[in-house]
């Protein structure tokens, strides 16, 4: 008899599974506990795609080279990515009845001297330390939970990423994985999607729908054959927390999507993963494999009745397709391009029949609700935004790297706690959340809580979870300029207001940037974003102008300031910036002159020099040449004009 | 068919259900601003002016929401001028508007939009002009392609799709750099387009424009000459000639469909060279005849051959009951049974 298949929730009738779920997991426990209580050191090595850019696979390489000449007896496992970008390459290490230890920064130097002193000897290097994790503690290494970076989050959805070998299914099974997926077999839709209502879940990849309305709404829908779609094309630049989860956790996806499609009927699963996601998608369909081999999913699941398959559909690279209906377009074989709503997918999505299409941060969330409770699950998170949610934290602060916090938390413990501060401590100005579909949030609003309601109020959204972090030395304009540029680019082109109305709106922000703008060019931008936001026929075209209106909102003086003065106080667009030479600093030491591509530098050897502003074009590279002791070339905000004679 | 009641700007009307408030607004004499719905063809919702406000429920496009019992509708207010005004003037902004030159001046959907607006030069003119200098497509002997014009409504790839179903042309590219294209890009020529000219039709701008035809002072409907099939068709005349054609969307026949030859191929009627009265060969030369001795002639030699040497050929231009005339003359009459149609070759 399985024990958790009894527990079905309110309304639900009770069915008797096949396949003993107990006895699959007792042989997980045994492997994970005996890596856990192993008589060998163990050393987790974090290989996610950004560990691999920061240098991890020749980390990994020389910590093998130097165990193998060691001769010692030794576990080495890749694992997910841990969150802390800005110390990769990561490297843990247990060793027998010790504390994990976890250490950043490793290249294989480094590595050499944690095999020497570490896993030979007995001295745990702590100035590589960042902490250490489990019970148990270690002289002069903190414990990682109590540090900045971890103390405010709640690794809930991430908790196993960097910590179990994600193409290891039995470290997924114990540590409590599938047991969602084996109560949900137990279980009736009314009853699921019942629990999801009480769990508050909102649907992480942007908008914030409820997620037990669109199921429940996708489940009274008349049809026989239904669908799940997985998003993970995951698109906004500077967006990293599906990769990493699906690197680091896959099954966490797969449990998900099974719950899910159970849930609203669907036999049928779709993952669209963007292609560029190469070792995801490895991830991915080695996950489906061995849910495969395990019984999890195909034909009649752990005997449940129940069958459900999952396909992987790659993307091809178009950011629109993160858009439901452009992406079932896609799927279909279609060009990308968003239909027109309604009929919403929940009734008439992909093929034409009643489609539930969900986030990866939503379906993983999924499956821990089921795997612990909905009350569990909503013990965090505000009023309206129940649970934790994972951000990418980038941008001008210390510590950069995805993290996950309960809703409700501050943009200023974000950015001043996990974050560690501004880069350099410099001034903070803004936080972008949302990607190029949010809005830029001022400094003065840092105590904003960040769940859906309050970013929205505010002029931002909480999108998928980007979040990046600016300071003194942006320029707004420039800024939504950027953003702007992007989503003109990948606006489908399909309606007017967004195919037009993006492109109309970059050409006034590279007039304003570039020094022509004009006095009614901001009230025309707000007329222009408001049209847009209004008219468009999909999220794309219309979030499209939230970077813009929201800095005219909160930085109206700087777009003035562009356009009135010809100022950039930022010192960003070269337009609009000077530099000069200090007569009194300058020694006519010459480093200047010899640097400037357009010889725009004039003066004798000894003697101060100075610029001819007209040929001068910007680059800053007399600046970057003055030595620091004359600090002679000042960069100044605004226009000299000097004729050519 | 079920009728629905709703109320729009305050008067009530009712509607097919399945009808959209778009197409229960025009057949009810009210005029809500489109550019991208065309009766004949699956509405796109892409151009986003034909916006109204529905009661409780906010503004939404009328070519694609359903009418509903009930509904209160309005198709006037400041919100929704404020929202459909910025496309019009976008598209003008990157619209070749020397409309002196085009073939659809005072028959432009978008110049009615833009009237219907209020458009300005002044607002117009603070937005930045986009490339109006794309080249155009005169590939085609029968029509012109002009993206200068072309407001991307989607409905000449939507006529092509829908209705000829051979799929010529389609949306390539993303964005702002999106065009109408065929297949590779290459002149619609070079394409597999068959020329029919119904997209040239349904075009609601100048974009795509005949080169051939004239605007017709009045028009006469008749048949089309060139086959069997018979389509209907309404010969725009000027003075006496004929200018252009159209096809007539009254007839059971076509419903205004019409193929290349048809729409386009109407320069015989009036060619220089046509043969208006039967020529005989006289002396080895044709000399122009009456019916009657070209008749007399024609019996005359059927008889002097007999049945062992003659045999008949026939006509797909020729309806379906001439052919059954010409095979019964041609058995019973001159006791042949040789006897053909050029539409089994």
């Amino acid at each position: 008899m399985n024990s958790s298949a009894g527990k079905a929730g309110k309304g639900g009738k009770v069915v008797k599974l096949k396949i003993n779920f107990d006895e699959i997991t007792i042989k997980a426990n045994q492997d994970w506990k005996e890596l856990q209580s192993a008589k060998k050191p163990v050393i987790l090595v974090g290989t996610a795609t950004c560990g691999r850019s920061a240098g991890s696979l020749e980390t990994l390489e020389a910590l093998r080279h130097e165990i193998k000449l060691a001769g010692i007896d030794c576990e080495v496992i890749e694992v997910g990515c841990i969150g802390l970008c800005y110390a990769e390459p990561i490297v843990c290490i247990t060793k027998p009845s010790q504390p994990v230890v976890c250490y950043g920064d490793i290249n294989p130097a480094k590595a050499k001297d944690l095999v020497d002193n570490y896993i030979i000897g007995d001295d745990p290097v702590a100035a590589y330390a960042l902490g250490t994790l489990g019970d148990g503690s270690i002289n002069g290494i903190p414990r990682l939970v109590d540090t900045d970076v971890f103390k405010p989050q709640v690794r809930r959805v991430l908790k196993r990423c960097g910590s179990i070998d994600p193409t290891n299914l039995n470290h997924y099974i114990a540590t409590d994985g599938y047991k969602g997926m084996n109560k949900a077999l137990g279980m009736d839709s009314k009853g699921m999607i019942e629990e999801i209502k009480k769990s508050g879940l909102r649907g992480r990849g942007g908008a914030g729908f409820p997620t037990w309305k669109k199921w429940q709404f996708c489940n009274d829908a008349p049809g026989e054959q239904k669908y799940l779609i997985c998003n993970a094309d995951e698109g906004d630049p500077g967006a990293f927390m599906n990769r990493s989860l699906l690197e680091g956790d896959p099954h966490a996806l797969v449990e998900g999507m099974i719950i899910a499609g159970k849930a609203i009927g669907a036999t049928k699963g779709y993952i669209y993963c963007r292609a560029e996601y190469p070792l995801a998608l490895e991830r991915l369909d080695m996950a489906i494999e061995q849910a495969h081999s395990h019984g999890f999913m195909g034909k009649d699941i752990m005997g449940s009745g129940f069958s459900f398959d999952l396909k992987i559909k790659e993307g091809a690279g178009a950011f629109v397709c993160g858009e439901e209906t452009a992406l079932i377009a896609s799927i279909e074989g279609e060009r990308g391009m968003p239909r027109p709503r309604p009929p919403f997918p929940a009734i008439s999505g992909l093929w034409g029949k009643p489609t539930i299409i969900n986030n990866v941060d939503t379906l993983a969330s999924v499956s821990l609700i089921f795997q612990n409770s909905a009350e569990w699950f909503a013990e965090y998170g505000s009023k309206d935004s129940k649970g934790t949610k994972n951000f990418a934290l980038v941008g001008k602060v210390k510590r950069t790297g995805l993290v996950e916090v309960p809703l409700g938390i501050t943009i200023r413990e974000m950015i001043y706690g996990i974050g560690g501060g501004i880069l350099n401590d410099k001034e903070f100005k803004a936080v972008q959340t949302g990607g190029p579909s949010g809005g830029c949030i001022p400094a003065s609003l840092i105590d904003t809580p960040v769940d859906y309601d309050s970013l929205a109020q505010v002029g931002s959204i909480m999108g998928s979870g980007g979040m990046v972090v600016m300071d003194e030395d942006n320029c707004m304009v420039d800024v939504a300029r950027y953003f702007l540029d992007f989503t003109q680019k990948e606006s489908c082109g399909k309606c007017v207001p967004c195919r037009l109305g993006t492109k109309q709106m970059l050409d006034i922000l590279d007039d304003i940037t570039q020094g022509r703008g004009k006095p009614e060019d901001i009230d025309l931008l707000e007329e222009i974003g408001f049209s847009v936001k209004r008219g468009s026929l999909c999220g794309l075209g219309q979030t499209a102008p939230n970077p813009v209106l929201s800095t005219i909102r909160y930085f109206r003086n700087e777009y003035e300031s562009h356009i009135v003065h010809k100022k950039c106080e930022s010192k960003v667009c070269r337009d609009l910036i000077s530099y000069s030479i200090d007569q009194e600093k300058c020694t006519g030491c010459r480093l200047c002159y010899s640097a400037c591509p357009t010889n725009a530098i004039t003066g004798d050897k000894k003697k101060p020099h100075s610029i001819i502003q007209y040929e001068c074009i910007r680059c800053g590279m007399c600046l970057e040449k003055c030595p620091p002791k004359f600090n002679a070339v000042q960069c100044i905000p605004g226009q000299i004009i000097t004729e050519r004679s | 068919m079920e009728k629905i009641k709703l109320t729009i700007d305050g008067m009530a009307i009712t509607a097919d259900r399945g009808k959209t408030i778009l197409e229960a607004a025009l057949d009810n004499g009210i005029y809500i601003p489109h550019l991208c719905h065309h009766q004949d063809l699956a509405p796109a919702a892409v151009c986003r002016v034909c916006l109204v406000e529905v009661e409780g429920r906010g503004h939404t496009i009328s070519c694609r929401t359903p009418v509903e019992e009930g509904l209160t509708i309005s198709t006037e207010s400041d919100h929704l001028n404020k929202i459909r005004r910025i496309p019009v003037e976008l598209i003008f902004a990157n619209h070749d508007t020397d409309c002196i030159a085009c073939t659809r001046n005072n028959n432009c959907q978008l110049q009615r939009v833009a009237s219907y607006l209020g458009l300005e030069r002044d607002s117009m003119d603070r937005m930045r002009m986009g490339n109006i200098e794309k080249p155009i497509d005169t590939s085609n002997p029968f029509f012109d392609r002009n993206p200068n014009r072309c407001i991307y409504c989607g409905i000449c790839i939507r006529t092509c799709d829908e209705i000829q179903n051979i799929n010529a042309i389609d949306f390539a590219s993303r964005g702002y750099k999106m065009t109408v294209s065929t297949f590779g890009d290459n002149p619609i020529a070079d394409s597999r387009c068959e020329s029919c000219g119904e997209c040239v039709v349904r075009c609601p701008v100048g974009a795509l424009s005949p080169k051939t035809t004239m605007e017709p002072s009045r028009s006469v409907k008749s048949v089309c000459t060139y086959c069997g099939v018979g389509c209907g068709v309404e010969l725009g005349v000027r003075g006496n000639s004929v200018v252009s054609v159209e096809g007539d969307r009254d007839n059971a026949v076509n419903h205004g469909s019409l193929c290349v030859k048809g729409r386009y191929g109407f320069e015989f009627i009036n060619h220089r060279e046509r043969i208006r009265k039967p020529l005989i060969k006289k002396n080895g030369k044709f000399e122009e005849s009456t019916w009657d001795e070209a008749l007399d002639l024609v019996a005359k030699k059927f008889r002097e051959y007999g049945k062992e040497k003659v045999a008949v050929f026939s006509s797909a231009k020729c309806s379906n009951e001439d052919n059954y005339v010409i095979q019964k003359f041609t058995r019973a009459v001159l006791g042949t049974n040789s006897i053909d149609h050029c539409a089994r070759l």
